[in-house]
């Protein structure tokens, strides 16, 4: 397994909303929080427009992680995007965790504009997990790996 | 089901209706199949027995369509899917005239086959008028018999009970076939380890065949063009070629389901490679109806389905790691 | 397929310290579609854009690719330099090198890989961009205010004096609001409506704005700048021009019974009557459920005493259909009910009475002409208690989680002139908490309390007992002294809560305008957008939003109307392209996208479709691009994949996730 493997480099996708969290990242750019290179965030709108397909897709492509991020409850630039979306990630979040997926491999983390710490902080530990979970083998195109 | 079809012959008679939806019979004893009559004469091949699992509520769909009422015949299970499909203005109600149909329990030719009851020519005692609790059957390899309760779907050892949600009359009598819980299953999947979890639904997943035949029966999979089959994802896929395209196909087909499926059990019926599909579902409603409230979808057609619903005290995806 | 330039900016050594540059500019020549790439030390500079303009023109680029800092920071300077240059604005997409990458990371080898991958993920997304063009939609040059209170009044008065048409839609047969009942306003002691009445005539007397009283919102349609309203005007049996106002219907008027709204049911009014002398407009109306005329058919001595002809009991409930470019939200609030209440016995005795109760009796307008005297009998109470948080800050369903933020300044109010008035008279308040977060409020606060002589006791009152004497015995708890305390007051005045006015609900729904589990209309932004509804064009006003008193209600007030004025500025309103759209094809009509839309931008239409030769009328969902502001929740509600939004679509998405984990 990938754990004793050190050439180890997972790709992480974290999917940020564009109100909150995606500037929350960049506050963590400009207080020069580091956190690992595996982490490539996408840019949407809002939490709530993370699709689970883009989240499965992303594991079918070889991602080892997903993680999305969005306003805390309540400060949803559009008022209820994130409640929707956390039911959602809840709900698929169970059903990977029920055929056996690890848990760890998903997080949704609420990450105001304000936090650029708490991304930093939610990253290395994200990534942290990931490495301790090694390769993601039950997910994935296989023709996608090498 | 002489009632059944005398209703009928009165509904076509009279111009209530310009067709009924029911079941006529198929090439062997145990498999009819959906089918419309528009004329008396043609109500011969009318049948209603215990293999009529066929939930008719996605043919009013295309039914609703047509000119004139359908007669539809509805057991009690299917109609929690016609009035789902109600809310979500897939059907038309004006164009239904709902039969309730009794119900004593659908059965499966595949746990008859389970007991080593092969070449089946006849059966008896699948009729909903039939007392016995118990099935005769004729096979070319001399009589058998069966308890009907060991012949029943899966879904109705967890029935969700006699009462019909809407109709405009009930014809027959339906019993009482629950003796088990519907979420034993899935809470027993729930404690197993990822590992043995894992190997459940890869051992069974990579049966799939991707027929598409659950999605066919599907009542909520009523999308016009599912997006399996769309480039709107870039996810159009036909056979699988690798170990996650039915992961995913299946994942997604739940979760577009989720809150909408009303735990009909068709899927499962008619999977070709005996994937119990429902085990999907029900994860879903489990976590539903102890997340946010117990729900039934199709129970009313008014009430807010779970994922177009939030509180703000709703749990944490976090949750689904500490529930260990 | 697109024609691509990329260009890497070095942002001076805050990326190419880190990130190599001409590295990223080589590898984007080995993507799909990239026909130039280019470095240059700061892109966002005059020189940087006019490389990118000459890209443009030269290479005819189809799309571009800047890898810089976050698009929060330039993806607009970036868009307008395109589109000086001839390119869509929408096909420009950032690779955020900076922020994301040169500058969390210190190994230039792993940056450098990082800024390739961004940027393959960002040059995958422009493949499948598309130009878009803002939509526009014309502005009606007129609004709406819903609520003829100090808030309403307020908002009214600024959006008229910017200029604009302004239509105050009032319930009650008068504007005024709550503000109209209150004796004297804090913290500054100045009577009511001695500050209110000159803005009600300068709102009645102001050309720009038309007051329809005794008048409701029946129905809205339309959207931001192009509401439709149908108003009813309620049958008010009184002819609004012929009446000259004179009053002697209401003093000849035979029925008399009818509990006076105005005086909260503590007196009683004529059947034709004005809520107050000083209503405006000053018409009376014809209650027609205490009106003998109505209710027998007798009578009629209205009409035989009106010189000017004025009364019409044919009249009948009338229609206005008007448009709005914007609607001001002002319905104000109510106190709660108290039956929930019962242990403080104000359904059992008639000294126990609610704040707004008392600013009638203190009013010398009001049922007792202003003196301080029991209801019950009419004698002068020697011992006056006050409860405090009756129904507010409330743990159980009986009452409101929220403070109702007026109450410790009113009850510091009515202690102090009680004490300025009566000397003789002791007052006590139980209080949970004081709270006077204000200008000059600690101060009023302490003055009652030492310069006034008001006991104001930190504790609960559990339960007000009548007795047969007629006193009223308070049982409460001291608790800074740890005791509890029995002690017999004449009169009980309870600061309750105060809750939305109940027809907000209706009016929410209508504006579909979202409330929160209290009834208060939510702000688009709780900190940054206060006064806007998340709803486009519709604007908050006053209480109910939030609870408030009178100087921040009519700064609220201001605040909504400048809202207003600004959206009635405009001509035609450009609409953000970046919007949901519904494919004809695949949509299944479901109503599944509706439910999660916050703003009220999905309806659906019977459209005839042609699906690969099948025709048929299909129900399609539509979306508003001028409501719709682009979160994208329906796009994940909708199953079938027919609901997606551009900018952000479904495949744009997809292709970021495939390029990040090539």
């Amino acid at each position: 397994m990938s754990l004793e493997n050190k050439e180890f480099k997972p790709k992480i996708v974290a999917f940020c909303c564009n109100w909150c969290s995606y500037a929350g990242a960049d506050l963590a750019g400009s207080s020069r929080l580091t956190y690992p290179a595996d982490v490539k965030i996408i840019r949407v709108p809002c939490s709530c427009r993370v699709n689970p397909m883009f989240i499965l897709r992303a594991f079918e492509k070889g991602a080892d992680g997903v993680i999305m991020c969005g306003c805390h409850p309540g400060d949803c630039h559009y008022s209820t995007g994130n409640f929707y979306a956390r039911r959602r990630m809840t709900l698929l979040f169970s059903m990977l965790d029920y055929i056996g997926v690890e848990n760890g491999r998903t997080r949704v983390e609420w990450v105001s504009a304000a936090e650029g710490v708490k991304f930093s902080e939610t990253m290395n530990s994200f990534v942290e997990k990931i490495y301790s979970l090694g390769e993601n083998v039950r997910l994935g195109d296989l023709r996608c790996k090498n | 089901m002489q009632e059944l079809v005398n209703r009928a012959k009165e509904l076509l008679a009279d111009g209530t209706v310009a067709r009924v939806l029911g079941w006529k019979a198929g090439d062997l004893p145990y498999n009819p199949e959906p089918a419309y009559f528009e004329k008396a004469e043609e109500l011969v091949d009318f049948v209603y027995n215990g293999f009529c699992g066929a939930n008719l509520s996605k043919y009013m769909i295309e039914a609703s369509k047509l000119e004139g009422k359908t007669m539809v015949c509805l057991k009690p299970c299917d109609t929690y899917s016609f009035n789902q499909l109600i809310k979500e203005h897939r059907v038309d109600r004006d164009k239904a005239y709902i039969v309730g149909v009794g119900c004593k329990g659908k059965l499966d030719i595949e746990k008859i086959r389970k007991q080593g009851i092969k070449g089946i020519e006849l059966i008896q005692g699948a009729e909903l008028t039939d007392e016995a609790d118990t099935l005769k059957i004729q096979t070319i390899y001399g009589d058998k018999t069966c308890a009907y309760a060991d012949a029943m779907l899966e879904r109705c050892h967890v029935c969700k009970g006699k009462e019909h949600m809407v109709y405009d009359e009930l014809i027959g009598d339906s019993n009482e076939t629950k003796d088990a819980d519907r979420f034993d299953e899935v809470a027993k999947l729930e404690t197993m380890s990822p590992e043995e979890k894992f190997a459940f639904f890869q051992k069974e997943l990579s049966k799939c065949i991707r027929c598409n035949a659950c999605r066919n029966v599907c009542p909520a999979c009523s999308c016009r063009k599912c997006v399996f089959d769309s480039t709107k994802f870039d996810s159009s896929q036909k056979a699988n070629v690798d170990s996650f395209e039915e992961k995913m196909f299946h994942i997604i087909r739940a979760f577009h389901v989720a809150g909408r499926c009303t735990d009909c059990g068709e899927c499962s019926r008619v999977c070709p490679q005996g994937i119990p599909l429902h085990l999907f579902n029900r994860k879903f409603i489990k976590d539903i109806d102890e997340l946010y409230g117990e729900y039934q979808a199709g129970a009313d057609i008014t009430s807010k389905a779970p994922l177009t619903n939030y509180t703000f005290e709703d749990a944490e995806p976090s949750i689904v790691g500490k529930r260990g | 397929m697109q024609r691509i330039g990329v260009f890497v900016c070095h942002c001076g050594s805050n990326i190419a310290a880190t990130v190599d540059v001409s590295k990223v500019v080589e590898m984007a020549h080995m993507e799909p579609g990239v026909v130039h790439a280019e470095d240059y030390q700061y892109m966002c500079s005059e020189a940087g854009q006019a490389k990118i303009a000459a890209a443009i023109q030269e290479k005819k680029l189809t799309g571009m690719v800047v890898c810089s800092c976050s698009p929060r920071m330039h993806e607009a300077t970036f868009r307008k330099a395109a589109e000086r240059a001839g390119l869509n604005p929408y096909m420009v997409e950032i690779a955020n090198i900076r922020e994301h990458c040169s500058w969390i990371h210190k190994d230039m080898e792993e940056a450098t890989k990082k800024a390739v991958i961004l940027m393959r993920a960002a040059i995958a997304k422009v493949n499948l961009n598309a130009p878009l063009q803002p939509g526009e939609s014309r502005v009606t040059k007129r609004a709406l205010v819903i609520g003829g209170g100090i808030a309403g009044i307020q908002t009214a008065i600024d959006i008229a004096d910017a200029g604009y048409e302004v239509d105050i839609v009032e319930k009650t047969p008068s504007i005024g609001g709550r503000m109209s009942q209150l004796d004297k306003t804090f913290p500054t002691l100045d009577c009511s409506a001695c500050i209110l009445t000159p803005k009600m005539v300068e709102a009645s007397a102001h050309e720009k704005i038309n007051i329809y009283t005794y008048s409701e919102v029946e129905k809205v349609s339309g959207f931001v700048g192009d509401f439709t309203v149908d108003i009813r005007k309620k049958a008010r049996s009184v002819d609004m021009d012929k009446c000259t106002g004179c009053g002697v219907c209401q003093e000849k008027c035979p029925s008399k019974k009818a509990p006076s709204e105005f005086n909260r049911g503590l007196n009683t009014r004529s059947a034709i009557y004005t809520p107050f002398a000083q209503a405006i407009p000053n018409v009376p109306v014809i209650d027609r459920e205490a009106c003998i005329k109505f209710k027998t058919g007798k009578c009629g001595v209205c009409s035989k005493v009106c010189q000017a002809g004025a009364i019409d009991y044919e009249q009948k409930d009338e229609i206005v259909t008007e448009k709005y470019g914007a609607i001001v939200v002002a319905t104000g609030f109510d106190t709660i009910n108290l039956e929930k209440y019962d242990e403080y016995a104000y359904s059992q005795s008639k000294d126990v009475i609610t704040s707004l109760e008392l600013e009638r009796v203190m009013n010398a307008a009001g049922p007792t002409h202003g003196h301080l005297e029991r209801l019950s009998d009419g004698k002068a109470p020697k011992e006056i208690v006050f409860i405090q948080c009756v129904g507010s800050r409330c743990s159980d369903d009986r009452g409101k989680p929220y403070c109702s933020k007026i109450c410790c300044m009113y009850t510091a109010k009515h202690a102090m002139l009680i004490r300025d008035k009566y000397p003789d008279v002791n007052v006590t308040v139980f209080y949970i908490d004081v709270r006077t977060p204000g200008k000059n409020f600690d101060e009023f606060y302490r003055r009652a309390v030492e310069q006034y002589g008001v006991n104001y006791i930190k504790g609960q009152v559990g339960k007000v007992i009548p007795q047969p004497d007629g006193k009223l015995l308070v049982q409460g708890s001291d608790l800074l002294d740890n005791k509890q305390i029995l002690k017999e007051a004449d009169m009980v005045v309870l600061a309750t809560a105060i809750e939305p006015n109940p027809d907000v609900r209706r009016i929410a729904t209508m504006l579909t305008a979202s409330i929160d589990t209290n009834n208060f209309l939510t702000e688009a932004h709780a900190k940054l957008r206060p006064v806007e509804s998340p709803t486009a064009g519709i604007f908050l006003s006053g209480v109910c939003q939030g609870p408030k008193d009178i100087p921040e209600t009519v700064a609220q007030a201001g605040a909504a109307a400048v809202k207003a004025i600004g959206l009635l500025a405009k001509d035609k309103l450009l609409t953000n392209p970046c919007t949901a759209q519904s494919d004809i094809l695949l949509c299944n009509g479901c109503s599944t996208c509706e439910n999660v839309c916050p703003y009220g931008a999905i309806t659906y239409e019977d459209k005839e479709v042609n699906d690969h030769g099948i025709r048929e009328t299909r129900r399609i969902a539509v979306v508003n691009s001028a409501l719709c502001q682009g979160c994208g929740a329906c796009t994940v509600a909708c199953p079938s994949g027919a609901m997606d939004l551009q900018g952000f679509s479904n495949r744009q998405i997809i292709a970021e996730v495939d390029a990040i984990c090539r």
